[in-house]
């Protein structure tokens, strides 16, 4: 299955990536070149992951596993399956959140496996503007836990249009994908939370203007 | 297996006019050149970065095999190649035109108008090719936009659309079209030959006025669009891609005399201009690279700018001068 999964993203997925959104990358040198590491990306579309997913080298593509909503993704059987075996999603109970249940567990357990850990802080697809949601602060609990992977912040300009939320027809537009340096080691959670707001606004503002007027 | 293969490869030699053969291989003695440059200068300079050349370098490789692959491969194969082309430069273009989210499905359909357009070159549907974007996707694609509803921007927006579809797919079809021509219309090379020579001596225009502005430039010529573009560069590489079209004009197509002139008079204005025109779009809407789809050049756009405004200039030289009412038969 896992050859099947790479056979399929290298052949398939990153091609169509290419067709819909051009896949411009700037920045690849600050991409991780092994795990564990988190990468943390702003989110406005499906098609978030399958350019996070396509960037990477085939070396490293075993070891990407985006975080998804367990809620969303895993209700259907057929995508359920489609997102845990093709894509490798790690579910997250968004649903449970504040229960007391841990629902970080899964994404601890890929970190520890070694696993680049693909997070959108934001927690849900935004409206596809230039505004970025409040970002919530799971991921500074996983820094904490994990001070030997790197937290990358990741920009994706342009992917909102390509396929919005609510939408089933996607449109190729160019998309840019802007790789930061990493946040700086995990101190305190607001210090944290702010750092990594005030990366992914610094690489916002370099990015082209590919969004709607 | 070596044995089928060398007569595989020497039968498609021999499959190339005996003009565009020498003219392609003059293309790959310029291309080791420059990969020999970018392996020797850092030897003998070093110090400085020449990351960006040997990326240059690297990518004038791919898209000059791409090219001639098309050349020799036929008509069909370059039609197929302009189509993706087109794609590239409209996607690169709508992606960072001012649109409002509601035109989104107008965008898809923009898109799709490359097909149809193509399939009337392919079909050899001259006359309704003509109509076809200027007239009739002229007049759908506001329409579509007026069922939308969206009236904010509408005709910013509308204009757009046809700007995009006008330089992107229209002007670049002439360049693909040229290669259908039959080789009793141009027995110099054949279509094939017509379109090498227009894309040779379109770039040689782009680096012979870059070259001129390097060595001798002083005096700017229009700052505000493009601040190193210098009346220097801009008459050397008018002259000297001027006498280029002269001298090799002959070796490639059927233009003599006025004709001639003419074409070598006003090709390398049209390169400046399209050049000019589409930084006066990047100005506006502030990026200096349409997309960084060709490593060491930008975009697709960035590289084919000249070529949106010589292509149909060249073949409608090439049509009156030459060829009477309708192209190729």
């Amino acid at each position: 299955m896992a050859l099947i999964r790479l056979i399929l993203l290298v052949l398939l997925a990153r091609p169509i990536a290419r067709f819909m959104t051009g896949a411009d990358v700037i920045g690849r040198e600050h991409l991780p070149r092994r795990g564990p590491a988190i990468i943390a990306a702003n989110h406005n579309s499906h098609v978030d992951t399958l350019l996070l997913l396509t960037i990477f080298p085939a070396r490293l593509m075993p070891f990407l596993r985006p975080a998804a909503a367990a809620d969303y993704f895993l209700k259907d059987p057929f995508i359920g399956w489609f997102s845990s075996k093709l894509v490798g999603i790690v579910p997250v109970e968004r649903t449970k959140g504040g229960s007391g249940a841990d629902v970080l567990a899964p994404m601890r357990e890929a970190l520890a496996q070694g696993a680049i850990v693909i997070l959108f802080p934001e927690g849900t697809r935004g409206p596809g503007t230039d505004e970025m949601g409040e970002l919530k602060g799971g991921i500074a609990r996983l820094a904490e836990a994990f001070p030997q992977a790197p937290v990358i912040p990741i920009w994706i300009e342009g992917a909102g249009r390509v396929l919005p939320k609510g939408t089933m027809v996607p449109v190729p537009m160019n998309c840019t994908v802007l790789v930061g340096e990493a946040v700086p080691a995990f101190v305190d959670r607001p210090g944290f939370m702010a750092a990594l707001r005030e990366r992914l606004e610094a690489l916002k503002a370099q990015a082209a203007p590919q969004r709607w007027r | 297996m070596i044995g089928p293969l060398t007569d595989w490869a020497a039968h498609l030699i021999a499959g190339i006019a005996p003009a565009l053969r020498w003219g392609l291989a003059g293309v790959l003695g310029l291309l080791v050149l420059g990969a020999i440059a970018g392996v020797a200068l850092p030897l003998l300079k070093p110090g400085k970065d020449y990351r960006e050349l040997r990326q240059r370098v690297w990518s004038w490789w791919v898209m000059a095999a791409l090219i001639a692959g098309a050349l020799i491969g036929g008509w069909q194969a370059t039609l197929a190649l302009f189509a993706v082309i087109s794609f590239l430069a409209l996607r690169e273009f709508l992606s960072l035109a001012p649109l409002r989210r509601e035109d989104r499905l107008v965008v898809l359909l923009a898109y799709i108008v490359i097909i149809p357009s193509y399939g009337l070159l392919f079909a050899n549907r001259y006359g309704i090719y003509l109509v076809f974007i200027p007239v009739w996707a002229f007049l759908i694609v506001p329409f579509l936009m007026a069922c939308i509803g969206q009236t904010r921007g509408y005709l910013t927006t509308a204009a757009t659309f046809h700007w995009g579809l006008m330089t992107c797919v229209f002007n670049l079809g002439f360049a693909a079209y040229l290669s259908r021509a039959p080789l009793a219309q141009a027995p110099q090379a054949g279509g094939a030959g017509l379109l090498f020579f227009l894309l040779l001596v379109t770039e040689f225009n782009d680096v012979a006025q870059y070259v001129w502005g390097k060595l001798t430039g002083r005096h700017k010529i229009i700052p505000k669009v493009s601040p190193n573009k210098t009346w220097e560069g801009f008459i050397g590489g008018w002259v000297t891609t001027g006498a280029v079209i002269w001298f090799l004009g002959p070796l490639f197509t059927p233009m003599r005399g006025i004709g001639l002139a003419t074409l070598a008079f006003a090709l390398p204005l049209a390169g400046f201009a399209g050049d000019v025109t589409m930084s006066a779009v990047k100005r506006d809407i502030g990026v200096k690279d349409t997309s960084h789809l060709i490593p060491g050049h930008g975009g697709v756009l960035d590289r084919a700018d000249s070529l949106t405004f010589t292509a149909p200039l060249f073949f409608h030289l090439l049509l009156f001068f030459n060829m009477g009412r309708l192209p190729w038969p």
